[in-house]
């Protein structure tokens, strides 16, 4: 059946199947080289595998939780939107999520997602206690920090190449309301929302908006979005008549796809509203629901149409702090100019972190969505070798463009141990998506 | 005012979940019946972690008519709502050369669910409350070429719902008739669905608890299929028998 990711781009014909048991599963995994697929929120082709793509989602089970810990154990096809519905009316909440709560566990452990909290809490790797995976064998396997450790460390931020995950041990964050204090200041430029950020880093949550039209001294102009768990005590009373508000099922949704243009405008009189707003009464508090604030565009069902038949791609990449804020106005010049980009930009401030293969490094990351054109395309490629020359990376799960050699120009001496360690366990002959053919990994 | 159980027979089914799941969130504690229960232990745990409710887990076989009433002489408690969603689809090309496969499927889709729908009927009846749904499918309305074994139990499957709503609506127990098309299940996995008139589980499911929290008579899934049944039935019959549909 044709498959794709979020970003609709490239759609490929691809054999599925959709196991509902180990038995099943281990059949599938021996059969031929094979990936497992989550929830599809990946942009690009991380979770395509021509002749064996392999659906996750009957693994939908929540197994136990301890609230003496937070510890929820869960198959790796339950849904973080599940996990937020059973357990925030408790007073749980995720400790890292994603912009979308639409992921599947299996899908935030293989891309060891991050949150605005990153610079706080690290990414998603940091609250898993342990990991139940299936290997290149077909045999299931515990593993954590201090069992099998090699491979704890290695799937978290594996995209699915070192085997298959099939149940995991999250920690869950004790929240006393499902509301977040935030607070909005805006910024004229890139210069002085990255000094925000600097002047912020013990704030939970941060993340910026970037107006990708402007110039000059003007560039990078933004807002900066500062958010805390709202405590009871603090909450004003309308809030307070329900405490964990709970969402209904979206009702916006987007019949078809859309020509390009209407996003844009919506976004454009979006930011000016706030920008506007915001630059008059002065730096803002508000209280918004969890639900607005981590996840504005779930509430619009199958956005990713908005950008048209030819689909998108998001443009990701992190720079180290040291050069983050020369590469980022370069990149900031080069996408203003080519008028090609979505208008808004995310920038968000990562933190320490240490890990195999995932993502994150402490510094910047920068991400923005492309409708597919020729010249998009090249315009991506070329971030990518700005982000190269800054010492940066890119993100496997938002990419659909790199090939084998940018992606060893970001991450040459990872790469060469994520290869060995691919070929060495017998995972290279196993398990294999499209991004991983594309980037010969 | 805290929920009665809600029994769910063929409780491994997709549909069955689905409906679980739905009446669990909304609190009710659940009894899930069906042939190998043990291994429904993984449900029993996540309807625990998710909704913190009372899972229970019966074995319960439809064809086993003798014990249908030692069954639920067996469970916890005398159920508020019942689901079945027992049934069995066949190979309608096979089943009509092995008359004992095709008398297989009359039985799991008619008799036996008739049969274990009369012991709760009379219970209900007694007590004078109660919800029963028959999980039965627009395949019933009328026979056709392709799949007339499992059409023909599934609509003498309705015509039994009809009356015993009809016989019971005065003796405050609601019977609810479920007339899906298509739905996306194990069931048919196999086969190659249009998109468009195929439901999720979870639809069906919202459907049933619509259906037992309103008193609905009849629900299709989706309500497309009420149209399209609606037209198929007015074919007339010299013209339906050359048809291949
Ligand atoms: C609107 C939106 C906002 C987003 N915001 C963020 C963000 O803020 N931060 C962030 O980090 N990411 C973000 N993402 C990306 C998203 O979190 C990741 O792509 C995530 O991996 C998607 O999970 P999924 O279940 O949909 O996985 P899929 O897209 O199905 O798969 C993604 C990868 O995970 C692997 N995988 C999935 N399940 C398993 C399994 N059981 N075992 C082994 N491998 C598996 C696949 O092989 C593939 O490599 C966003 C995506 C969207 C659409
Ligand atoms: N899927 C569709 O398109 C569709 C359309 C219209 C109507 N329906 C009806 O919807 C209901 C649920 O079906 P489904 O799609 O979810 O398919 P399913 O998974 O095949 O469900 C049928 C269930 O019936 C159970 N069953 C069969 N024989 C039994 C017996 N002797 N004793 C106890 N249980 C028995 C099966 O149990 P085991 O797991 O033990 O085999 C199975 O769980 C069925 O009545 C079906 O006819 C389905």
């Amino acid at each position: 059946m044709k498959l794709s990711g979020w970003g609709k781009y490239p759609v490929v014909d691809c054999q599925l199947s959709k196991p509902r048991s180990e038995e099943e599963l281990s059949q599938s995994v021996l059969k031929s080289n094979a990936i497992a697929r989550g929830n599809g929120r990946a942009y690009g082709d991380s979770a395509l595998n021509r002749t064996n793509t392999i659906d996750m989602r009957k693994f939908s089970h929540m197994l136990s939780f301890d609230p003496k810990s937070g510890q929820l154990v869960a198959e790796s096809g339950v849904l973080l939107s599940d996990i937020i519905k059973a357990f925030l009316p408790r007073g749980w909440f995720p400790i890292v999520t994603p912009g979308t709560r639409f992921v599947s566990l299996g899908g935030m452990v293989a891309a060891d997602v991050h949150g605005k909290n990153h610079h706080v809490d690290g990414s998603f790797g940091n609250c898993i206690d342990w990991l139940d995976v299936m290997s290149a064998d077909g045999n299931v396997m515990r593993c954590s920090r201090t069992e099998n450790a090699e491979l704890f460390n290695w799937t978290i931020g594996g995209m699915g190449l070192t085997g298959v995950i099939l149940r995991v041990a999250l920690r869950l964050r004790s929240v006393n309301t499902g509301w977040i204090r935030q607070t909005t200041h805006v910024a004229q430029n890139l210069d002085t929302a990255i000094d925000m950020f600097e002047d912020s880093l013990d704030a939970t949550y941060s993340v910026a908006w970037i107006d990708c039209l402007s110039s000059g001294d003007a560039l990078g102009r933004s807002l900066v979005m500062l958010g805390e768990h709202a405590t009871l005590s603090e909450l004003p009373n309308k809030c307070r008549a329900n405490l964990f508000p709970s969402v209904s099922k979206p009702k916006l949704a987007v019949p078809f796809s859309l020509p390009r243009f209407c996003l844009n405008t919506y976004s454009v009189r979006a930011f000016n509203a706030l920008y506007y707003w915001n630059g008059k009464r002065g730096d803002a508090t508000s209280y918004v629901n969890w639900n607005s604030y981590f996840y504005p565009l779930d509430s619009i069902m199958n956005w990713n149409r908005i950008y048209g038949r030819k689909g998108f791609a998001q443009f990701q990449c992190v720079l180290p702090l040291g050069n983050a804020r020369t590469s980022l106005n370069d990149m900031l010049e080069e996408i203003a100019a080519s008028g090609r980009g979505s208008f808004l930009a995310v920038l968000k401030r990562f933190g320490k972190q240490e890990s195999r293969f995932s993502f994150p490094m402490e510094g910047y990351t920068l991400a923005l969505d492309f409708p597919i054109s020729n010249g998009s395309v090249s315009l991506i490629q070329k971030l990518g070798q700005m982000t190269a020359k800054g010492g940066g990376r890119i993100y496997l799960a938002k990419d659909s463009i790199m090939n084998a050699q940018s992606l060893r120009a970001t991450d040459a001496a990872r790469v060469a141990e994520f290869e060995t360690m691919r070929q060495t366990s017998g995972a290279a002959e196993r398990f294999a998506s499209m991004q991983s053919e594309r980037l010969k990994l | 005012m805290s929920n009665g159980p809600v029994l769910i027979l063929g409780a491994r089914s997709d549909i069955a979940q689905a409906t679980a799941h739905e009446y669990a969130e909304h609190g009710y504690p659940i009894q899930l019946a069906a042939r190998n229960s043990e291994t429904l232990q993984i449900i029993k745990h996540d309807f625990e972690t998710r909704y913190q409710i009372q899972v229970t887990l019966h074995d319960f076989d439809v064809l086993d008519v003798e014990r249908h009433a030692e069954f639920v002489d067996g469970l916890p408690e005398l159920p508020e709502i019942v689901v079945c969603a027992v049934g069995a689809l066949g190979n309608q090309e096979e089943d009509e050369k092995d008359i004992l496969g095709a008398a297989q499927i009359i039985r799991s889709n008619f008799e036996g669910p008739a049969s274990i729908l009369a012991v709760l009927a009379n219970r209900f009846e007694k007590r004078a409350s109660g919800s029963l749904v028959g999980i039965s499918s627009v395949a019933g309305e009328r026979g056709r070429a392709t799949n007339y074994i499992y059409g023909s139990a599934k609509a003498g499957f309705s015509a039994y719902l009809s009356g015993l709503r009809n016989r019971l609506s005065k003796k405050g127990v609601h019977v609810v008739t479920v007339l899906p098309g298509f739905v996306d299940t194990k069931m048919t996995e196999s086969l190659d669905l249009p998109e468009k008139l195929t439901a999720q589980p979870s639809e069906v499911a919202s459907a049933i608890v619509r259906a037992t929290k309103k008193r609905k008579n009849i629900v299709y899934s989706k309500p497309v299929w009420a149209f399209i049944m609606t037209v198929i039935r007015s074919i007339p019959e010299f013209l339906f028998k050359k048809m291949r549909i």
